[in-house]
Formats: C-alpha cells, structure tokens, sequence
C-alpha cells in the first residue's frame, strides 16, 4: 500500500479501517480499496491501484513497432481485441498505411463478438456480486461459445493477436460466416432470457436503482467513457461520432441510460446500457457479416516498420470506454513513447467522491457497474 | 467443443458405484426413518415399561437401576435425533447442490457415487483431515468454542420437534416457544466467533448476523401466535392434533390472517437461517466468508452442518405450525386410538401408520425445503438497511395484525363455526389456481427457451 494513500488517511477518529482487497472475491482482479466505515455506511473508499502494474507502456519503447502488438492483449484481457485494434490504428497513422475493408469489417466483427463476450462478463459478474450466483453461468455459457468463435478466427480464446499493423493475421475460416450467424440468432433470444432471468428482478432493481447516482457533470468532469458515460445519461459514443474502421457503413442505435430504476446515471442505468448494448453489438456483427467485402486482409506494409519522426493518436470504443494511444517516433525502429488511455482508470478515479455515505454493499456494485479490470488500470 | 469422459478405472466398478449409491440414497433414509420411527416413541415411558414388561419380560419397577435405564434411552434417542440432523444436512448439501446444477445449467457434482450421491461425506472426511487452524491473534479459547454453540442451538430445536404422530423426544408443554428460544443460541456462537476471530470482515459478518437473527425473532414470534390461538396451546403435538389431515383442515387454510402469518414465519425463518436472500452474515462478494472467514477444518464444516440441518427445521416448524404436521388424510384422533389397540405396548399396525405420519411430515418439510434451495439460487441478496425495513415497517407490522384479526376470528368462530370451513375452502381453491397460474408461468418461461422441450436427462 503506498504511503501517499495512507498519508491521506485521519487515524484520529472513530471509524474503522478495512482493506477491501486485494484478495477480496469481488474486486475484478487485483484491487485493493481502503474502506473508512462507520459500522455499514462507508466515509470514503479510497482506491489504491498498481497491483498489476507489469510496465506495458515501458514495454512499448523496448520492442519494436510489431512485436509490441501481443503485449496489448494484456492490457485489457478481456477485451484485447479492443487493445489490438487501437494499437494497430495508431501504427497505421503513424506510417501511413491504408488497411483493406476486409480487414476493416474483420476488425469490427472480432471487436464487436468481443464487447459482447466482455459485456457477458461484466454484467455477469454484476449480478454475482449482488448476490444471484446464477446469471454467471449463464453469461459464461454464452460467452464460450463466442470464444470458441474467435479461437476458430485467431486460434487463441483470451488474448487474441489478431490484429495486424495494416490488416488483420487471418482471414476467416470457411464456414465461419455461418456459424457466427447461427450463434447471432440463439444469442438475440438470450438477451430477452436475461431480462427475465435478472434484469427486472425486485430485488435487484432495489440494490442498483439510485444506488451510487453520477451526474451528467461528474461523469463529464471525471473522464468517464464508454457505458459508464452513456449510463450517466451522455450520448456519446466514438462509434458513431468520431467513426473509425469499418463502422460508417453500419446502421446502429447507442443506448443511453434513462434512469429505469430511479435516477439517471445509477448503478442499474450503467449495468442495463451494457445489456442493450450487447444487441446493438449483435446487430453490428450481423450487418459485417452480411455486407463483408472481397479482397485482402494485409496491406503492404515494410518489413521493417521505420516511421518518420512524429506522433499520432487513435481513439477507438472500447467495451470499457474510450481508448486512445498516443505514440510518438524518434524516426528508429522503437517508439519513443507509447502511452494507452483507458476507461477504468478513468472510472477507478471517479470512486472516491461517489462513495461516501454509501454501503459497504453498495461499493461492491459501484465497482461492478463500473465494470473496472485491474490490469487495464495499472497497465 | 470439447467432449468430457469420465473412464471408470474397472469394468465392474459402475455397477459396484450404481449398487453402492442405490443402496446409500435409499438405505440411508430407511434406516433413519426406522431409528426415528422404532426408537423415539420408546422414550416415552408407558411404552418403554410396556416393551420391557411384554417383550422381555421383565419388570422395570423391581430394577436396582430403573432410572438409569430412562436416562440410556434417552441419550439413545438424542443420538438417533442427532444423526439425523446431521445426515439430513449432508443430504440436503449434496440435493441443493444437485439443484444448483439444474438451475445453472451445469452438471453439479457427479463422481462421488453415482449422481455424486456420496460427496456429502466426501466433502465432510475432507475436512475432517484439514487443519484446524487458529489465527495467532484470535482468542483461541472462544474460537473453539463458538462452533459448539451453533451446533447446540439447531441440535436442541430436534428435542421438541416432532416428525411423526409419537416420533418426538419431549412433547414439551411449551414445545414452540422452546423451539424459538434455542434458536437464538446460535446468535451467541456467531457473535463468539466474529469477535474472537480478530478480523474485520468476521466482525463484520457477525454484527450483521446478530441483528439480523434478534430482528427477525420477532416476526418471527409474533407469526407463531397466530396458531398457537388457534390451537390454544404451546405444544408442537397439541398444535397438530388441533389441525386435520386434509389440505383445508390446516390452519393455513382455515385463516386468512394464518396463510398471512405462513408467508411471514417463513420469511423470517429465511433470515434467521441466513438464506438468500437474507445471506448477508457470510455474503461472500461482500465480506468475504462473513464470520467464517478465519475458520478452517471440521470448525467450519459443523457451520454448515448447522446452515442445512437449519433447512429441516425450517420447513418443519411450518410445516407443524400450519400444514398439519403429520396429520394423514382421513387419519383421525379415534383411528389412532382403534389402531393402538388396548394392550399397554401398541400393535403392529400402529407403528406402521407412524411410517405413514413420517412420511407425511417429511413431505411437506422437503417440498419447503425445495422451494428454500430454489431462492437460493434464484433471488439476489438485499442489502442490510433494506433487510432491516422488511423486518421493522412491513413483517413486524403485518405480524400484529395478523395476531389481532386471529383474536377477532377465534370469536367469529366460536359464534358460527360454519365460517371457518368455508373460508378453508375458499382459500384452498384461491391456493390451486395459483399454484396453476404458477405452473403455466413456468411452463411458458420454460416453452419460451426450450421449445416445449424439458429437458431432465442430467439427473
């Protein structure tokens, strides 16, 4: 725990200290909180990141231009695709290169099947922590068939390396097409399954409804992205907005939250925005899969990737907000920097000033409506 | 995707494990439902001289150690009520977690015997063989003995708990009131162990467990009297004698404020047995294991002995407060007696309608006990303020007025008997078309996913 957290610790009063983390079952990975509680309502939770901070970005300076490409994996390993995606875009601006729009359509197909997969997760995890085991299983069933997908795609089920500086590794497998179809139409009927399942449950509705509300300022003001900016009530969405890739030729909605339960922009607004999302999601894949044009999935790109001195910057949606890299070139073989923003970072900074006066339950669903990763905070 | 076998190591092995689980899923409950149903009306003592004097030929009254005699019977029969307990739980562990499996769509366990019969003392021998660690700043003393009470609050609710038409230990004259107050010696035990424990999350746990379980006590209470005006009488067996074998001779039928007063009992019973979704003592996405935290070995595993013994109970206590207990259909007071004959030690046919009584008794208890391990795994948890307004605004609330509507009812009974039976009628149908409209909901849920197929074939 570093010492900054705990300088800024009062030690002379009556609450009680507890370290919520980092082995705690419902902090996503390795977090730790420094909980200040009076008995169950909490004064504040001061988030204490780096954890599973391995240097990602230092990495970026030591390996070259491709080789950096299966250390974003890590970053986000449940939405690496995302990771990929991002990374590649930003090389690609960098040396100039225009990618095929097979690989485009391939890019939004692999990163759409994601979000779902990563939304699966997170929505999962939500309704565990309040409490029901169940929705779990059925998040994970669904998602293992989404992994199953993309191992057929990129022969790897977590951290995926699919994406290429100017394209995409593979082209995808025959048959392919129709098996993501398939599993498209069971999945559309399970969203409806998970409404029944979950969604508008009594009890739930009461845990998340007005719990941990976040206004249209705060979430301005903190940097949030993503759902957890559409579920304050935002609609803001770089898909459509700052269009990159393939997605200018796709017709979809952006859900925003409308405060189902109680108020705009609380827990239950940031969870549902993820489940209308994932069909959004579905009805993306759906459009990829039916327009996908011919062609190459790899542009010509050098050998050795040798930019010009400069920099660029890519933004992209990630399944936890906006990620943008920023990469600057000295003109070798090395970058001179590569700095990757992400949504949970943005989103762990917000939990201090939204958690006093909230349950100790309550900051366990703060953290999941959040839908906070470790190693995408720390990095 | 991949395919999963299990290669058995033998070939005469899976018959051996088949015959094996067979004979444990259903000798296990024989043999329990003979001890309770052969050994527990022995404790009472007209009988026990009866069986002595007639059967061994023997007359207790010249034995140097007669009273001695009793007191072996009796530490017999807690035996037999403890063993049952405990077996119950570790069969009730492995059935709910055979329905977790269904409900999420998985398998649940299924190596230990055939359908994993036998993970229940798989699981139990495990932990036996743990460690039985003690942190190095927790008060060892009150650590070890923290479990002791837990299990000494459920094992003593079995003294006046009946199962069958004689099947209890001690028909005590205020058997229900007993029954509540034991119950909250597990209180002591949780709090013993989330102090002692020395942790923060124990604490946690078991400050919320105190005031959950002295909370909902009251409810609790103010639900149980509402038949015990009815019946007149504290007793467990007084309470059932008082009710009929059929379905609209119960008390849950016979008084609205009763069906009421059901719906409130159980739910407070949820809560004091620390079920979902009133598991906020051991939430586990919140305070860890609660005031299990630091517990390892047998000290944990008799907790959650404790938490599954808790589900008998739970449906028994309703189940003799308003579903007539052991009450068989068309079983009446006088049938009982013909069926005893004169002789001091009962005929043959007497104990083998006790069997029909068990039988009754444990199926009413086991449906409950169903429909507690399907919210288990359906409901999420509430949070402790929202715990805390169902009990003190809506349960306590709604409980005294169900015990004043009781008082007036009694008097309206007495004045025109004729009202109580057609409300039983009333509300027993008003019961079957919600159990119908319950079904076809879930018929149509299920037609919705599965396409009108059910699928049953992972039992």
């Amino acid at each position: 725990m570093s010492k900054l957290v705990l300088r800024r610790l009062d030690r002379n009063n009556e609450e009680m200290l507890v370290n919520f983390g980092p082995q705690h079952p419902s902090t996503h990975g390795v977090l730790n909180f420094l909980v200040e509680t009076d008995g169950e309502v909490m004064k504040r939770a001061i988030p204490d990141i780096g954890y599973l901070h391995r240097s990602l970005e230092k990495i970026g300076e030591m390996v070259g231009y491709p080789g950096y490409m299966p250390y974003t994996d890590r970053i986000d390993y449940l939405a690496a695709m995302f990771a990929n995606e991002g990374y590649a875009m930003v090389v690609e601006k960098l040396i100039k290169v225009e990618v095929p729009p097979r690989a485009r359509y391939l890019r939004a197909i692999s990163c759409e099947l994601n979000r779902i997969a990563s939304h699966l997760v997170s929505i999962g995890t939500m309704a565990t922590d309040i409490g029901a085991v169940t929705p779990l299983v059925y998040a994970l069933r669904e998602r293992e068939i989404i992994n199953d997908l993309l191992e057929a795609l990129c022969g790897a089920r977590l951290t995926y390396n699919y994406h290429r500086i100017g394209g995409v590794a593979f082209d995808m497998p025959e048959g392919w097409r129709d098996k993501v179809l398939h599993y498209l139409d069971r999945f559309d009927s399970s969203v409806q399954e998970w409404d029944r399942l979950i969604t508008w449950n009594e009890i739930y509705k009461k845990r998340l409804g007005g719990v941990a509300v976040i206004s249209r300022e705060q979430a301005i003001d903190y940097g949030l992205s993503g759902p957890n900016l559409r579920g304050s009530g935002i609609d803001w969405d770089l898909r459509r907005d700052v269009p990159y890739g393939a997605y200018p030729d796709f017709k979809f909605e952006v859900p925003v939250g409308r405060g189902w339960t109680g108020k705009v922009g609380d827990c239950f607004d940031r969870y549902y925005v993820r489940v209308l999302e994932m069909a959004q999601s579905s009805r993306i894949t759906r459009q990829a899969l039916e327009k996908m044009p011919e062609g190459e999935v790899q542009a010509k790109v050098p050998r050795k990737i040798k930019p010009e001195a400069g920099e660029a910057q890519s933004r992209i949606e990630s399944a936890r907000g906006e990620m943008a890299y920023y990469l600057v070139s000295d003109g070798t073989e090395r970058a001179y920097r590569v700095r990757a923003r992400t949504g949970s970072f943005m989103a762990m900074g917000i939990i201090e000033d939204i958690s006093p006066g909230l349950m100790v339950a309550d900051l366990v669903a703060l953290i999941a409506s959040l839908d906070v990763v470790a190693p995408e905070t720390d990095r | 995707m991949a395919q999963f076998s299990f290669a058995f190591p033998k070939p005469g092995t899976k018959k051996l494990l088949l015959g094996a689980s067979l004979a444990g899923a259903v000798g296990i409950p024989v043999l329990l439902a003979c001890l309770l149903v052969f050994l527990i009306p022995m404790v009472h003592k007209p009988v026990f001289d009866a069986f002595i004097r007639e059967k061994l030929g023997h007359d207790p009254s010249t034995w140097a150690g007669t009273q001695w005699t009793y007191a072996v019977a009796l530490f017999l029969a807690g035996i037999v009520m403890f063993t049952f307990a405990a077996i119950s739980g570790g069969i009730f562990s492995w059935y709910e977690r055979r329905v977790a499996g269904r409900i999420q769509s998985r398998i649940g366990p299924n190596r230990v015997g055939v359908g994993g019969f036998f993970q229940w003392i798989a699981d139990a021998v495990k932990l036996l063989f743990k460690e039985d660690l003690i942190p190095a700043e927790a008060d060892s003393v009150l650590f070890r003995a923290a479990p002791y009470f837990v299990v000494a609050g459920m094992t003593l609710v079995f003294v006046a708990l009946p199962a069958g038409q004689a099947i209890v230990v001690a028909d005590l004259n205020v058997g229900i009131f007993y029954i509540l107050a034991v119950t909250s010696l597990t209180v002591v035990g949780i709090i013993l162990s989330g102090w002692s424990s020395n942790s923060k999350w124990a604490l946690f746990g078991a400050m919320r467990a105190a005031a959950q379980i002295i909370s909902y006590e009251v409810p609790a209470g103010l639900a149980i009297l509402v038949p015990v005006l009815m019946a007149g009488t504290l007793s467990t067996q007084g309470l059932i004698q008082a009710q009929g074998g059929w379905p609209w001779e119960w008390f849950f039928f016979r008084n609205p404020a009763a069906a009421v007063a059901f719906v409130i009992l159980f739910i407070s019973q949820l809560a004091e047995g620390n079920r979902t979704p009133f598991d906020l003592a051991e939430a586990e996405s919140e305070l860890v294991a609660g005031y299990l935290s630091e517990y390892s070995g047998f000290r944990f595993a008799l907790y959650f002995l404790v938490e599954w013994a808790n589900l008998w109970i739970i449906g028994a206590v309703t189940t003799t407060l308003f579903l007539g207990g052991w009450q068989i259909p068309g079983v009446t007071a006088q049938d009982w007696a013909a069926v005893r004959g004169t002789g001091a030690f009962p005929a043959w046919g007497w104990w083998a309608l006790q069997f029909v009584s068990l039988g009754v008794f444990s199926l009413k208890t086991l449906l409950q006990v169903n429909i507690i391990i399907w919210i288990r795994w359906t409901l999420p948890r509430i949070r402790v303020d929202q715990m805390m307004q169902l009990c003190w605004k809506y349960l306590v609330p709604a409980g005294f007025l169900c015990m004043l509507f009781t008082l007036l009812w009694q008097m309206v009974v007495l004045w025109a008997p004729l009202v109580e039976k057609v409300t039983a009628v009333v509300v027993f149908a008003a019961f079957l078309y919600f159990t119908w409209r319950f079904l076809k909901q879930t018929r149509d849920n299920v037609s919705l996913i599965a396409h009108e197929r059910v699928d049953l074939s992972n039992w």
